[in-house]
């Protein structure tokens, strides 16, 4: 009868309450005698100690075993009592092994090590397995099965059987029957228990279990075997599936930076027939404006932070949207229906933006913060999804929804698309032309500062922001038709798709190069995008 | 029948350009070279170079001129070209140092043996042969330039679609470029060059050669270019500058004659590049950068599209402006060279030199109406073969029809 075995009944027969382990909570004070028992006795006699203090089942202890298995458990010469000590010069600073709080110093000679063997270690991770496997926090639980998966260790066979008839989580009970599957295919139980751990492993189907599977077909024998080699074929097939979907997740993602980039440049050189080179420094300003935004909000009023994007967010639109208004009043107007010289006239702007932004900001890069709903990630299946790119995919479709809505919807939409059009007759319908022209560059502007406040989270914020993403943005434009929101929006994301198809073959760079290249051969095939224009207006 | 050719692009104007150019070639190295260092009217090696520089650039400047403004191409991609004939020609540098580089290797250049290349890469062959590597600085971009415009121009690309896509041409060029395994040097590119020709490079008498160099060849391209726009041919360009679609409903094949300039625009920026690499002494990925190509653009448009001139006064001019900014008031040079952007495409669609010209003109209209109108002269006709007068004709045209290109769009698809 293992060690385990004798614990639990142990447990069993004092609290008679194996069924409900959270409540053998007990107060710190009730445990230390348990504890200072350590310092007593040889190694045989530790090893019932240890036991003794598993079968309190308090969290608690586990401070203590694990310091002890770590040879960090000291007792004081003077009273017995046991601390976990830290060695610090010549002293050591004391730990009370229970409350975790500081107990004082001690000279090297008061205190004394409480020896550990190799056996005793094993008996101690045991022990701290099944304890954390009882713990009343289910995330603590999960912890300790994952460790149970990963340690493949048939030890812990017995304190998870205990574990899982106490278990009410269905999601920590999966895990554990997941570890107590490994633990079994690791050792020499009889073939049924095999098969059955096989069955558990194939259902779990992800890279874990794809390696242990592995190893299992490579060492085993017979039905095992082929039950592996089974089991193995259908999780390649499903890591496969999955690897696909994570590719046009990554893809959907770059696909919506994409988009954002160049949404705002699909209104001026769409809509309004202007070839904007400045628009990549739209983008920088709006992330700068994140930036400032943030620094302001750091140093005034730090409780703001989680919200400083939503702060930023109408700030860049009006200030992208501005300056936006100003181009098109100061320079644009001048150059309507030349669109190779707005090409020379923004880039001209875009020089002078650029240079701007280094003399208040200084070239190096600038420090924009996440705030706490933007970090992190969480797993879909075998996907990991990040949350500031899932947020990124979120706000793109939304800008690109609420542009629709501005350009179909409203009467400044009505009036943009009759400009556009036919300017003069709009001009004797009584529509204020000029007006129109400056505010749609705005907007185109105001979005582009708009996707600066999103691209500041994922990119770094200098002034040569606006210049990565001026080509790619033109790409988009171009392929996807130009004066057509809906080829923006399919544009971009089979560019982004495509992209990260190519990327596990190619490489990054190559990839991206096969892009380029390949999008130059579409325009000759199709010379005004996917979703060209038609109709005889479209040569003049 | 090549010097009847060539003969056409002479006149009064083409003349003076030359004469002031021929002066440069002969002058500069020979301050440098036989006027002692004591001398006010010595030049500085330095400045040599840096003036080779300039005109190698305006070389570029000149190529691209000849397709934006006789052909109506605005290539945002030159740069390609430029850079292309550059490598070619380091990649001849490079084999010339033989066993002087840092590993002493007699065959592989030192970023090979330092990322463990076994053997030199079958398109270096050849190159240690100056024939050979010029023969490239030819063919290279010349070739690409052929292809690209043989699908490009077929496909009716035109405007602002083949502006981008030429943009795209270098921006994937330059990330290639980028890479180590490309067998060019990757982000370092190619430098640290000892020889030419068997002549040292860093020597003065080198230095004042490549000038000479760079001066007879922008002095050849001026020719061929000039004598193109004065011809036939160039009559076609213009017609296809100003209404591609009518030229070609008057029978003339549009995408030859483009394709022809392009590629031979190419092979010239091909030159410009070689000769710029031996005297900056190094060539990397960043001269794909397509700003680069754009400020190229920028030096045509100062100058005067469409006049030939106006793109080499242009190069120079802002290049040493460029040097004497970013020496002295560095922070200023962006602002400058913007606000010189913004300027010229608003006030001075024409350029420099197509401002003077057309004021030229005009002032002896003017002279001429006045003789008319005292009973003593012909009727006035316009002044013939001014290619300034020709330059504003594409804007004044489009202009006619203010947002033209804007006013034409549908409304987007319910």
């Amino acid at each position: 009868m293992s060690f385990l075995k004798s614990l639990f009944l142990i447990l069993g027969l004092v609290t008679g309450a194996i069924a409900s382990p959270a409540l053998a909570q007990s107060e710190p004070e009730t445990l230390r005698p348990l504890i200072n028992e350590l310092a007593k006795g040889k190694y045989a006699e530790t090893e019932q100690q240890i036991g003794a203090l598993a079968a309190t089942g308090d969290p608690a202890v586990a401070p203590a075993l694990k310091a002890l298995s770590e040879g960090d458990l000291f007792f004081r010469k003077s009273d017995g009592a046991v601390f976990i000590a830290e060695k610090q010069g010549k002293s050591y600073n004391l730990t009370d092994p229970l409350t975790l709080e500081t107990a004082g110093e001690a000279g090297r000679r008061e205190v004394k090590k409480i020896k550990v063997n190799n056996k005793l270690r094993r008996v101690i991770r045991s022990a701290l397995g099944s304890l954390t496997l009882m713990a009343s926090d289910p995330k603590v639980r999960r912890q300790a099965a994952v460790a149970i998966f990963k340690a493949k260790d048939p030890d812990g066979i017995e304190a998870l059987d205990v574990a899982l008839a106490a278990e009410e989580d269905e999601g920590v009970r999966r895990v554990m029957e997941q570890a107590r599957a490994a633990a079994v295919l690791n050792s020499d139980l009889d073939e049924t228990q095999k098969l059955d751990a096989v069955a558990t492993l194939s259902d779990m189907g992800n890279r874990d279990a794809l390696s242990l599977l592995l190893s299992v077909r490579a060492s085993s024998e017979g039905a095992v075997q082929s039950a592996a080699s089974d089991a193995v074929t259908k999780i390649e097939k499903s890591i496969a599936a999955w690897d696909a979907a994570q590719n046009i997740w990554y893809g959907v993602s770059l696909g919506s930076v994409l988009l954002l980039a160049a949404i705002g440049l699909a209104i001026t050189f769409g809509v309004m027939g202007v070839i904007n080179m400045a628009h990549g420094e739209m983008v920088m300003i709006g992330a700068y404006t994140t930036f400032v935004v943030q620094d302001v909000i750091r140093t005034s009023m730090p409780g703001l932070f989680e919200y400083s994007l939503f702060i930023a967010l109408p700030l860049a639109f009006i200030v992208a949207g501005l300056i936006g208004i100003a181009i098109e009043r100061g320079v644009i107007r001048w150059l309507y229906g030349r669109p190779l010289e707005t090409l020379l006239a923004t880039w001209g702007i875009s020089l002078i933006l650029q240079q701007a932004v280094r003399s208040i900001f200084g070239p190096t890069n600038r420090e924009v913060g996440n705030p706490d709903w933007m970090s992190g990630a969480f797993e879909l299946g075998q996907m990991t999804i990040t949350y500031n790119r899932m947020w990124i995919i979120v706000f793109a479709l939304l800008v690109f929804a609420g542009l629709m809505l501005v350009l179909k919807k409203t009467p400044f939409g009505l009036y943009t698309r009759a400009v556009t059009q036919n300017r003069r007759m709009a001009a004797s319908m009584g529509i204020r032309t000029p007006w129109i022209d400056a505010l749609t560059f705005g907007l185109g502007s105001g979005i582009a500062g708009i996707a600066g406040v999103a691209l500041s989270q994922i990119d770094n914020v200098s002034p040569n922001l606006g210049q990565g993403y001026i080509i790619d943005s033109f790409m988009v434009v171009v392929f996807g038709g130009v004066g057509n929101l809906w080829g923006t929006l399919v544009g971009a994301m089979t560019l982004g798709v495509v992209n990260k198809f190519l990327e596990p073959y190619a490489g990054a760079v190559l990839g991206k190069i096969f892009v380029l290249v390949f999008i130059i051969l579409f325009i000759q095939k199709r010379p005004r995008g996917l979703f060209a224009l038609k109709g005889r207006a479209v040569e003049a | 029948m090549m010097s009847s050719f060539l003969f056409r692009a002479m006149d009064a104007k083409a003349g003076l350009f030359l004469a002031i150019l021929g002066a440069a070639i002969v002058l500069i190295p020979a301050g440098n070279l036989l006027v002692p260092e004591t001398s006010p009217f010595h030049v500085p090696t330095y400045a040599v170079t840096l003036m080779g520089k300039y005109l190698t650039y305006a070389l570029l400047a000149l190529a691209v001129d000849l397709v934006w403004g006789y052909c109506g191409i605005l290539s945002l991609g030159h740069a390609a070209f430029f850079a292309l004939g550059g490598y070619a020609m380091g990649m001849y540098l490079m084999r010339q140092i033989g066993t002087r580089g840092v590993y002493g290797d007699p065959v592989l250049p030192d970023f090979m043996v330092f990322l463990n290349w076994e053997h030199l890469p079958w398109y270096w062959y050849g190159f240690d042969m100056f024939w050979f590597a010029a023969l490239m600085v030819l063919l290279v971009p010349g070739a690409l330039a052929f292809v690209f415009g043989w699908f490009a121009f077929r496909s009716r690309v035109t405007g602002v679609y083949l502006s981008i896509i030429t943009q795209a041409l270098t921006y994937a060029l330059l990330l290639a470029f980028f890479r180590n395994d490309m067998g060019f040097g990757g982000n370092n590119g190619l430098t640290d060059f000892k020889d030419i020709l068997g002549f040292d490079i860093q020597a003065d008498t080198t230095r004042a050669g490549l000038f000479a160099a760079s001066g007879l060849a922008l002095v050849l391209c001026f020719l061929i270019c000039r004598s193109i726009t004065r011809s036939k041919l160039g009559k076609v360009l213009v017609a296809v500058r100003d209404a591609e679609s009518r030229t070609r409903f008057l029978g003339y094949r549009v995408e030859h004659y483009k394709l022809f300039v392009w590629t031979l625009s190419a092979m010239m920026a091909g030159i410009a590049g070689a000769l710029y690499v031996p005297q900056v002494g190094i060539i990397n990925p960043g001269e794909f950068a397509p700003a680069n190509s754009i400020e190229v653009v920028i030096w045509v448009a100062v100058g005067g599209r469409g006049t030939l001139v106006g793109a080499v006064l242009g190069a120079v001019l802002i290049n040493f402006a460029k040097t004497w900014f970013t020496a002295a008031l560095p922070d200023v040079w962006l602002f400058a060279l913007g606000g010189l952007f913004v300027v010229v495409t608003l006030f001075l669609p024409k350029g420099i030199v197509g401002t003077l010209s057309s004021g030229w003109t005009a002032l002896r209209q003017r002279k001429i109406s006045a003789r008319y109108e005292a009973g003593s002269d012909q009727p006035p006709s316009p002044a013939p073969h001014s290619p300034g007068a020709a330059a504003n004709v594409s804007p004044r045209t489009e202009n006619t029809a203010p947002n033209a290109s804007g006013a034409a769009k549908p409304q987007p698809a319910e």
